[in-house]
């Protein structure tokens, strides 16, 4: 039994032992000149691991009596999972070098970090749920204070910490209520135990609790306090993770809570999803107006799609949580884009953040004022750009399950959002004359910002037929 | 020729990909090059659409070369046109050539300025062409990019402020509309036009929120479409984006926007709002036929008060679109084909205006009435085209003007004898205010010194003019060139309308018995 236990979690152990045996070799050989070579393994293996999953996966399997899922829904979360993993790490490797951050445990905690993203997507049962997220989490609390000599890194990493910890603490009170009423901490026993009608008040609190656990680490409002301040403190590089593999995972955890473990109380979480969607959405459009820190927009602008996710989300059908998928993938692809484009924000060396700088940029770089043009108007969701078809396919499912209301809210939001979008474009192509940025860009933040401007482009003619593999997943999810 | 319309579509898209990844430098020969390649490209547009004109066939009212292919999840690509859509593709098609040959003195990112007509063009024939719900959003929404890069680019002095204003208040009228889109997806299981034309949705009362809901999801539906297409039109009190717009906006800018874009707002009243909802549209009618004349006195009057010229060109477009509103909620045949009618003759005639306003701009810069006078001393020419439109804006018989106006008032005096006589007092005032702007820029001696020195147009001005003013004369001695094409499309709309509303009265009456 355990041999076939084993080979369902094989990338997963793959994954955790290399970057053991990556800290141990670091270690004791080169330290932090192996760094790059420990980074270009690591996105390798990320991009195999990628590959072996996505093409070979079949059907749902289950390990360790139900508490680890291989189904197509964690398949599809775990390959945007680690592609943008990859496309990250690559990304960051220039920024790190040039301003002297490259630590050897940069990619390693990345790699550990992923590692806990592939054990919560898979997660059948509470405690396996806990230890992915805290896997996740304690990694990225590090990375977020990798800048160790600088106040506001180290002010992100606490501050990321301690509201972390808490939220861990409201999703652990609300698993052990859950346990207490349900008897059991395998989601397929919560569920049964829902469907034979005893859905006690207890279990709807641990719901609750859960919720708002879950909630914070999707950057949910009004859970998304710590974002803003995450965002601008954290080096660069890493605010781009933050803003996308830990989304997806926690995205995905989120819906295979509410639907593996809690669907038979539909009625009760979608209340509860739609409440965090609308308020998220406005919350992360309404906030970013007075932005002039790109970082910091960028975090409401994070803030206003997990509202949009989430109302595919609360939609409670297997077309929402496709949906869900299509929105999740769409959005890690554009921010790719855009933080390869933040990352070569620089004058005279020094990053810079603020929006003001980009006045003139048109003119100075033509092309890659374009891209950002081109991302900025699909992160807005104007049509003929892919962004479109994901809040497309949100408002369907949301107008699907008769949730209207939650429809209309969501597009005046989109349009007050698309306020700040456009104000990046302002700046870059009707801005006064002035010295523009001079930041190069490496050939690689190149090719991915340019490869996701086209993807948004080109996506129009058939979305790279990523509503069939979201369809299957979702079917795998919702019974 | 079974992909015409793709090609006449999608030609203009190819030409400024071509442009983008193939034109280098920024010197005065690539500049050239940019202009030359965009004039043959929108020329070839115009050319290959008249195949459409003499391939299509008016007495069949329904969709002609029709295409059809798969595309995202559930929705199609699929395009076609019907006597009144046909029109406006053939205006659009006319009118871009002379849009780009306006614009040959630009001297400003000349490149990108070409591309952003050209992706224009095909984003207003996709509006026109499509026969998918979706598909039509897409265009619709679309041709915001470019207009909004248009106008905070090339526009004047304010045009932050207008380009912004411009963009969210379009982008909030039309995000309603895809709700509703998504909402009568749900409910007729397609996105396809045809299809939800002949399909009936539910006009059952409810009660929302405590309101009660006459007409149902109709009147619901009816009023998200009308959201948006009022705010493109624009409708008074909802036009206020477009005096801000004109004024900022370069010349070509002003001349798409007027000629072309405004009537994707009546030409989605005809293709949605009557024939999709008419429960709807019989309970709201009468509430947009006052609309429109506030509309049309209202907006006269603020003319009469501008010291801007394109300010009062805009303000009378707002009116004259309140013709094209009350001629299509009218609903009966010399109504809607006065309306659209108005719309294909108000898009030669305001597009020429600009144009004028456009040849003393580029020579004062100033669009100043006070800055002018006496202009018929130095530039005869000018005096006579401008005179010319104006007189056709007013409506002077034997121009295409008057046959818009009369055909509206007479389709609106069937109907309403009220709305008529408040709308007809628009024609004394739109000679008003158009006249005293001839005379107070062109009549009169030529005294002020910055004017001596002013030139005539010149050759290629008067190029760009003349089509214009061949179109406007023709189509005010023989309007049937346009009511010919339309006519039988128009019938089967108001009858399909008609039908639609008395069976729904019948079941009304029936279920209260």
């Amino acid at each position: 039994m355990i041999q076939t236990d084993l080979a369902i979690v094989l990338p997963e152990i793959i994954l955790a032992v290399f970057a053991m045996v990556a800290l141990i070799g670091a270690v004791y050989t080169g330290k932090d000149k192996t760094a790059p070579l420990i980074l270009w393994l690591t996105a390798g293996l990320f991009v195999a691991l990628a590959a072996w999953i996505g093409f070979t996966g079949e059907g749902t399997q289950e390990a360790f009596g139900g508490a680890f899922v291989d189904d197509g829904f964690a398949r599809f979360a775990k390959v945007t999972i680690l592609l943008s993993a990859a496309a990250i790490l690559l990304l960051s490797q220039d920024f790190m070098t040039r301003h002297d951050l490259f630590r050897f445990e940069y990619p390693i905690l990345l790699a550990l970090a992923v590692v806990g993203m592939m054990m919560m997507v898979s997660a059948g049962d509470l405690m396996a749920l806990y230890m992915g997220l805290e896997l996740q989490s304690l990694s990225l609390y590090v990375v977020a204070a990798l800048r160790r000599d600088s106040v506001k890194s180290t002010e992100a990493g606490l501050k990321y910490f301690v509201l972390g910890a808490l939220s861990s603490g409201l999703l652990l009170y609300g698993a052990s209520l859950t346990y207490g009423y349900a008897g059991t901490t395998l989601f397929s026993g919560i569920v049964s135990t829902l469907h034979e009608g005893h859905n006690s008040l207890g279990l709807i609190f641990g719901l609750v609790f859960i919720a708002a656990g879950l909630a914070f680490k999707v950057s949910a409002a009004p859970f998304h306090m710590w974002t803003p301040d995450v965002y601008e403190g954290s080096p660069t590089p890493i605010t781009a993770f933050f803003a996308t593999a830990p989304k997806v995972a926690a995205m995905a955890l989120f819906a295979r809570v509410v639907h593996d473990a809690f669907g038979g109380a539909v009625g009760d979480w979608t209340q509860i999803v739609a409440f965090l969607s609308v308020a998220s959405m406005f919350l992360g459009a309404i906030a970013a107006i007075g932005q002039r820190d790109i970082k910091r927009l960028m975090a409401y602008s994070s803030i206003a799609h997990m509202g949009f996710a989430l109302m595919g989300l609360a939609a409670g059908t297997a077309e929402g949580v496709q949906a869900m998928l299509i929105y999740m993938a769409i959005y890690v692809t554009m921010n790719i884009g855009t933080f390869a484009f933040i990352l070569s924000m620089e004058k005279d060396g020094h990053p810079v953040t603020d929006i003001d700088a980009l006045q003139n940029y048109s003119k100075q770089e033509p092309g890659r004022a374009l891209a950002m043009l081109v991302l900025m108007f699909s992160l807005a969701g104007i049509p003929p750009l892919v962004g479109f078809f994901g809040k497309f396919y949100v408002l369907k499912a949301a107008v699907d399950a008769n949730m209207t209301w939650l429809a209309v809210a969501g597009v005046i939001a989109s349009v007050i959002g698309a306020f700040y979008y456009l104000r990046i474009i302002y700046y870059m192509y009707f801005g006064e004359e002035r010295d523009a940025l001079d930041g190069s860009m490496p050939i690689v933040g190149w090719t991915l910002l340019m490869g996701s401007a086209a993807i948004m482009v080109v996506g129009v003619i058939n979305l790279f037929g990523i509503e069939g593999l979201a369809l299957a997943a979702a079917g795998a999810l919702v019974n | 020729m079974d992909n015409l319309l793709s090609i006449i579509t999608f030609m203009p898209l190819v030409a400024a990909v071509i442009l983008g990844l193939f034109l280098r430098g920024d010197d005065e020969a690539a500049q050239r090059n940019a202009k030359w390649l965009a004039l043959i490209a929108t020329s070839a547009t115009f050319l290959l659409s008249i195949f459409l004109y003499t391939g299509f066939d008016p007495a069949n009212t329904g969709f002609q070369f029709v295409e059809e292919r798969e595309w995202l999840l559930g929705l199609q690509y699929k395009m076609g046109v019907d006597g009144i859509s046909v029109t406006f593709v053939l205006l659009t098609t006319f009118l871009m050539p002379l849009v780009i040959a306006s614009c040959w003195d630009v001297k400003h990112r000349v490149k990108d300025y070409m591309i952003a007509f050209l992706l224009l063009e095909t984003l207003m024939l996709g509006v026109f062409c499509a026969l998918d719900l979706i598909l039509f959003y897409l265009f619709f929404e679309a041709g915001l990019i470019p207009m909004f890069l248009i106008i905070g680019i090339w526009g004047g002095a304010n045009r932050i402020y207008a380009s912004f204003k411009f963009f969210l208040y379009t982008l909030l009228g039309s995000v309603l509309m895809l709700v509703a889109m998504i909402a009568m997806y749900m409910d007729a299981g397609t996105t396809d036009i045809p299809t939800l034309l002949s399909h009936s949705f539910g006009s059952e009362s409810f009660s929302l929120l405590g309101i009660q809901v006459i007409g149902g999801a109709q009147t619901l539906m009816w009023l998200a479409f009308f959201a948006s297409f009022a705010v493109k039109m624009p409708m008074w009190p909802v036009h206020t984006w477009l005096p801000d717009a004109h004024v900022q906006a370069p010349t070509a800018g002003s001349v798409v926007l007027a000629a072309i874009l405004l009537k994707m707002g009546g030409y989605g009243f005809l293709r949605f709002s009557l024939p999709m909802f008419p429960v709807g549209s019989e309970i709201m009618g009468p509430y947009v036929l006052w609309l429109s004349a506030i509309a049309i006195v209202y907006t006269s009057l603020v003319a009469l008060a501008q010291h801007d010229m394109k300010k009062l060109i805009a303000y009378s477009s707002v009116a004259h679109m309140g013709y094209v509103t009350m001629g299509i909620f009218a609903v009966n045949q010399q109504g809607v084909d006065g309306a659209i009618f108005q719309m294909i003759s108000h898009g030669f005639i305001s597009g020429a205006l600009f144009l004028c306003v456009g040849v003393i701009y580029d020579r004062m810069h100033t669009r100043e009435i006070d800055a002018y006078g006496g202009l018929v001393n130095k530039m005869p020419a000018y005096a006579m085209i401008f005179m010319l439109f104006t007189m056709a804006n007013v409506g002077l018989p034997g121009t295409s003007g008057f046959v818009g106006e009369f055909l509206t008032l007479m389709g609106i005096f069937q109907v309403n004898t009220w709305v008529a006589v408040v709308a007809t007092s628009g024609v004394i005032l739109s000679a008003a205010y158009a006249l005293w702007l001839y005379r107070r820029v062109v009549m009169g001696d030529l005294i002020k010194e910055s004017l001596k020195s002013i030139t005539d147009m010149s050759r290629r001005e008067r190029a760009i003019f003349a089509p214009l003013v061949v179109m406007t004369i023709l189509l005010g001695v023989y309007p049937a060139l346009v009511l010919d094409m339309i006519g039988p499309s128009v019938e089967a709309l108001v009858s399909n309308y008609d039908t639609a509303v008395l069976n729904s009265e019948a079941a009304t009456a029936y279920a209260e018995n």
